[in-house]
């Protein structure tokens, strides 16, 4: 496992630890209803204020049971995490795609060339400022050769690899 | 955050709606901009989007032993500036007043108000604060995504509290009324929001050199001085 696949793994299970904690610990058991939505709380809150308090409008769709509300909810996680996933997926393949064209045409580039490709974008190379070692995605992946950033982009802006590409065509063909 | 349908007396509910209605419009236009501008970047638009929308549905346990959820808004903010995020974040308020019963139509100025305004500017404001005094990216990200988060919940207290003061203690029972359900309870969901949203940056920092380096949040090296300085002058001319 990578070093940066493992920073994201710890930050996932840290988020989990936080949702686990007040269950294990059983954090709701002085409540009534434990784990209610807080929503809902405070709509008890504001009968409490104003116990005469009358909602003058009500939702137009309600789901007709917690089971069904519950479906809708996935529903929109799944919107969520299928447009993420597609998103990163897309991403990806696109890199790989690419180092595999420059592959074929042979700009199995050594460290050097490597830069100078990315440089086609950015002449400075990309770093981040705040010193991490800079996650250069080229070595992360070990086996799949001098992929750079420069094509991710898309659009007009890969101009400047568009002799690299129509080569990497060309030898495709 | 969603105040639930009906639970805002009139002239709140409209005065709340004529608030956020120029953020969204305002928004709208950046949007379409953006977009027409960037074509490239609209996948990563709809990426922000749909972050929010993950993580506005997952509903998590907190210490106080209520439930509550992020809000995912900080991300966008941070990517594509807050006025981008009052136009995905009612979309997704809009989602969830339709389909689920969950905030409502009414209630909708309001809740725009804190998920949709409030919290992309609030998250926006402590990131860019905190890069110019070069806190390290993901430490900046972090906070920007907590404070978006927290902020939104701080805000549905005060909405709450301004519509139903306390008849003993007035508006600040009430906000300490409302503050205990919602901000208490929201303090560990914002730090897994902070984490979450981490998590995502880095995978973008790995997937989207880029696109991150057009939106100004990588810099390259030598350029990099130059780049903020000039992102900060348009920034300005934009406000």
């Amino acid at each position: 496992m990578s070093r940066n696949a493992k920073i994201n793994t710890l930050l996932l299970l840290l988020v989990a630890a936080l949702a686990v904690i007040p269950l294990a610990f059983g954090l709701g058991d002085h409540k009534e209803e434990p784990f209610a939505g807080a929503d809902g709380e405070a709509e008890t809150a504001i009968t409490e204020i104003d116990p005469d308090y009358e909602p003058w409008f009500s939702p137009l769709y309600e789901p007709p049971s917690g089971e069904v509300e519950s479906a809708l909810f996935a529903v929109q996680a799944a919107l969520g995490a299928g447009v993420l996933a597609y998103y990163f997926g897309l991403r990806r393949g696109r890199r790989q795609g690419e180092a595999r064209a420059r592959e074929r045409v042979g700009v199995r580039a050594p460290e050097g060339a490597r830069e100078q490709a990315a440089g086609l974008r950015a002449p400075d190379g990309v770093h981040e400022r705040d010193g991490l070692p800079a996650p250069d995605t080229a070595h992360e992946r070990g086996d799949v050769p001098a992929p750079d950033t420069a094509h991710e982009r898309g659009g007009a802006e890969d101009t400047g690899d568009a002799e690299v590409r129509s080569g990497a065509d060309g030898g495709r063909d | 955050m969603h105040i639930a349908e009906g639970f805002l007396p009139p002239a709140h509910a409209v005065a709340w709606g004529v608030a956020s209605a120029p953020f969204v419009v305002h928004g709208a236009r950046s949007l379409v901009r953006d977009v027409r501008e960037h074509p490239e970047s609209t996948l990563l638009l709809g990426a922000s989007g749909a972050f929010t929308f993950v993580l506005s549905a997952l509903k998590l346990p907190s210490v106080t032993g209520s439930c509550s959820h992020p809000t995912g808004t900080g991300l966008g903010a941070i990517l594509f500036r807050p006025p981008v995020m009052a136009v995905l974040g009612t979309i997704t308020l809009l989602f969830q007043a339709l389909l689920l019963a969950h905030g409502g139509l009414t209630t909708l100025g309001a809740n725009v108000f804190s998920l949709a305004v409030v919290g992309p500017w609030a998250g926006y404001g402590a990131y860019r604060l905190l890069r110019r005094y070069d806190v390290p990216l993901m430490g900046a990200v972090f906070c920007g995504a907590f404070l978006a988060d927290l902020s939104t919940y701080c805000v549905t207290s005060v909405q709450l509290a301004l519509a139903f003061p306390d008849p003993g203690s007035g508006f600040l029972g009430a906000l300490g009324k409302f503050g205990s359900i919602f901000a208490v309870t929201q303090i560990p969901l914002a730090v897994s929001e902070g984490l979450l949203t981490v998590l995502v940056m880095r995978l973008l920092v790995q997937s989207s050199k880029g696109e991150l380096t057009r939106l100004g949040v990588l810099v390259t090296s030598a350029a990099g001085g130059k780049r903020a300085a000039e992102a900060e002058s348009a920034g300005a001319v934009a406000r």
